[in-house]
């Protein structure tokens, strides 16, 4: 059984005749103006396959213009896979992407700098000290390692969370640019038994971190079967380049068939257009060009459309997540890849504001829930990011976890049918023949069967705001779990296999 | 007559239109002059480069920032009218030299080698031009080494290094170092910025200035052209 996250009847922002518009723009894109592209294999691939290609003087670094014709678009969306699995050390965590079915699962994301802890702090007011209140304070600390894993036990036993994207840029003194990969790999998967996904920093590690990932799924073929890790690939630059060394990396994962996200992160205002029109047909243009590399160097490599388009903050340029333009661009993506099939990685839940709060819960929860309502099959960044994705905080992360379960609850598909109708004329009936004239017996089989939602969770008794208090509360009882660590036969042979690995993270 | 042409330039300067293709903010701009036009018909006019800058760019640019101020305009306002003082100054320059005109100074920019991310480094170096500088951009995953030529060949008063990735924030040093080692550190006041650095770090790799936006940098290059 694979996770079922929740099937949405998708909100249609967009006519079909405007999907269609936004296609044919991005056609167009590709071949006028085109792409710049840094990476010679790229524009060999391109250029084999029926592209033009021009070699452009930009500096330093060879780089090439390809004009981009429909054919090698239209082929690489038909090739590329309209399901995806994304495997899981546990095989019910496992995820079944159908780019046709608008079922929409949530994971984390971002490569956050900060992690954001949450202390309580008792205050006496000066007016009249006799009265104490406990509230919360924020303490900044560095990502690392440790950090990574303890996010990973979060998401393991956090309902909605339903895949663990690194939230966590790991900056430990013995992490190096050469030993990351294997250890952000192996502190999440040794930490949650759901789907891991991460970008890869050194493409010379793509081999340590695969044969990893074979012994802790069982084999080659087991990996392939259930692939427990899939890789994002930002090898985009918008506006319209192919970075040479990310789109080394998407070619190299392709050639082994492991999934990967192909993204592209345009700001609407500095990196695209800030309409939406212009926005959407360029990141479309971007993701099409990235998807069509994978296909040409290895046909049918399953591919998710990694649509995460931003708007610039009008005060700093800033990348800005709680704008309403923020959700219009993203809900405009998931119809486009809707419209070619392909599963599709898409983007809500972030807080622009630095600590959680007011701001932070209107900003996550306006996306959580329009995103949603669109229908993609994945949502990444939807856990525990504030300050625009450079701070990870894990009681956030609870927070949206319930928060995320309350939309869930809500986009679920109406239950209205002729036999229902003719159980609540029963009800009425029934009711309206009792003195107390109340339905309270009648709302228990709903209650206990999980029908409807349990009351808030975090509600506080007095005058003051609890919320983070008890999602910390609730943060440290997770914690205090055993985490799910994989046996201890096979940690023994990745140890012995993979190099680079830290002692300290052996169980 | 004078007069005329400087107050134009001013009013495009404040509606942020290079070019005579730029819209502006009121209606119906497009067609009609923008700052690089004017400036060089001014200059055909015999406006000295001093009128030019004092009595028209300089004064936009002041209208500008009190919008700027009183949050009537927003950071694409500034950039585009920052954009406009940039170009009009470069076709001044050639003239400022001629009249005896110091330029305010000469600035290398660049993101440091393995770094891509280049909207801080561009927005500052757009304002830095703005405020009178002479900037040479390079681009960004700029080697130190091309650094240290660029250094050598342009002789510029200030080098401004941006990094957003923790792991390249340490080119900065490096590049530091290729200064030092190539003689050319004294000859440089070294300043950086981007998400990834702070105050602190500037001072731990022995830079000589840190700005956290592109305003902090004017302040900064400013401060440090007295000294
Ligand atoms: C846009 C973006 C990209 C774009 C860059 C597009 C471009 N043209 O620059 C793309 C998609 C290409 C990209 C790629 C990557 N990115 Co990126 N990116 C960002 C993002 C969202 C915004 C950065 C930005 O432009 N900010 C807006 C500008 C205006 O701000 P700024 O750069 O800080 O500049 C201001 C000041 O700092 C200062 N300043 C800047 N430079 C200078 C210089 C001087 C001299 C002075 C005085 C001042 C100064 O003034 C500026 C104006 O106010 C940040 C997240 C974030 N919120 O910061 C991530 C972020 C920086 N990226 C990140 C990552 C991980 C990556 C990738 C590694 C992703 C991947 N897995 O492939 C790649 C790396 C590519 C590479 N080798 O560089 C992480 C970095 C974490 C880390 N490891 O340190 C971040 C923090 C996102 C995250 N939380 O995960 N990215």
């Amino acid at each position: 059984m694979a996770r079922q996250g929740v099937v949405v009847e998708p909100y249609q922002r967009l006519k079909l005749e405007q999907v269609e518009q936004i296609h044919r723009a991005s056609l167009a894109i590709l071949t006028d103006p085109g792409v710049v592209c840094f990476n010679r294999n790229a524009a060999e691939s391109f250029g084999d396959h029926g592209a033009e290609v021009i070699s452009i003087d930009q500096g330093a670094a060879a780089c090439w213009l390809l004009k981009i014709p429909e054919k090698i678009i239209t082929d690489a969306v038909q090739s590329a896979p309209k399901v995806v699995k994304l495997g899981a050390r546990d095989e019910n965590n496992c995820l079944i992407l159908d780019g046709r079915e608008p079922r929409v699962r949530f994971a984390s994301g971002s490569e956050a700098n900060n992690w954001l802890d949450v202390d309580v702090e008792t205050f006496v007011s000066k007016r009249d000290p006799g009265i104490e209140v406990d509230f919360p304070v924020f303490r900044v600390e560095k990502g690392t390692v440790d950090r990574l894993a303890r996010a990973a036990r979060l998401c393991e036993c956090l309902d909605s969370w339903d895949s663990f994207l690194r939230t966590l840029n790991i900056q430990d003194d013995d992490i190096t640019d050469d030993n990351k990969d294997v250890n952000k790999f192996f502190a999440s998967l040794n930490n949650t038994t759901k789907h891991v996904m991460s970008g890869l920093t050194e493409l010379s590690q793509l081999s340590n971190v695969v044969r990893m990932s074979e012994i802790i799924a069982g084999g080659e073929d087991k990996l392939r079967e259930n692939p427990i890790i899939s890789f994002i690939t930002c090898m985009v630059k918008s506006p319209l380049q192919l970075i040479n060394d990310t789109t080394q990396k998407a070619i190299e994962i392709a050639k082994r068939g492991i999934p990967l996200v192909i993204s592209s992160a345009p700001q609407g205002g500095s990196t695209a257009p800030i309409r939406e029109e212009g926005i959407v047909a360029q990141i479309n243009a971007e993701i099409l060009a990235g998807i069509a590399l994978t296909q040409l160097v290895n046909k049918g490599t399953p591919v998710l459309y990694g649509s995460v388009p931003g708007r610039a903050g009008m005060v700093d340029l800033y990348d800005s997540y709680g704008v309403p333009e923020f959700n219009q661009y993203n809900i405009d993506c998931v119809q486009v890849a809707r419209y070619y099939g392909l599963p599709c990685y898409s983007t809500g839940g972030v807080s622009d504001v630095r600590v959680p709060g007011i701001q932070a819960s209107v900003e996550r929860l306006f996306s959580h829930i329009l995103v949603t309502l669109a229908g993609p099959q994945y949502i990444h960044y939807a856990f525990g990011l504030l300050e625009r994705t450079n701070t990870f905080c894990p009681v956030q992360a609870v927070l949206d976890d319930t928060h995320i379960g309350m939309v869930k609850r809500f986009v679920r598909q109406p239950t209205v049918t002729a036999n229902r109708i003719s159980e609540s004329l029963e009800q009425i009936r029934r009711v309206m023949g009792t003195s107390h004239k109340l339905y309270v017996r009648f709302v228990r089989s709903a209650l206990h069967s999980g029908e409807i939602a349990p009351p808030y969770p975090f509600e506080g008794k007095d005058m003051v705001d609890e919320t983070l208090l008890r999602a910390r509360d609730r943060m440290e009882k997770i914690l205090s779990l055993p985490p799910p660590h994989i046996a201890k036969e096979v940690v023994d042979k990745v140890f012995q296999e993979v190099p680079g690995l830290l002692t300290r993270l052996r169980n | 007559m004078t007069e005329d042409i400087l107050a134009l330039i001013k009013e495009n300067v404040v509606q942020g239109r290079v070019t005579q293709d730029d819209e502006g903010l009121e209606e119906e701009m497009v067609g009609q002059p923008g700052v690089s036009e004017l400036t060089e018909k001014a200059l055909a006019q015999g406006i000295s480069p001093d009128d030019i800058i004092k009595r028209g760019l300089t004064k936009g640019m002041d209208i500008v920032g009190q919008k700027f101020e009183t949050k009537e305009y927003y950071i694409p306002d500034m950039l585009a009218s920052a954009e406009a003082v940039g170009v009009a100054m470069e076709i001044l320059e050639p003239h400022l030299a001629k009249s005896g005109i110091k330029s305010k100074g000469k600035i290398i920019m660049a993101t440091v080698k393995g770094d891509l991310h280049d909207i801080g480094k561009n927005i500052v170096s757009i304002l830095l031009r703005g405020a009178g500088y002479t900037v040479k951009d390079l681009g960004n995953d700029i080697d130190p080494q091309a650094i240290v030529d660029a250094v050598r060949e342009e002789s510029p008063q200030f080098v401004g290094l941006s990094a957003l990735l923790t792991s390249t924030m340490i080119h900065m040093r490096d590049t530091i170092q290729a200064l030092a080692e190539s003689g050319l550190r004294d000859k440089v006041k070294v300043i950086i910025g981007g998400a990834a650095v702070s105050e602190e770090f500037a001072q731990s790799i022995g830079a000589d200035g840190y700005g956290a936006d592109g305003f902090e940098a004017i302040r900064v290059v400013e401060a440090l052209s007295v000294q």
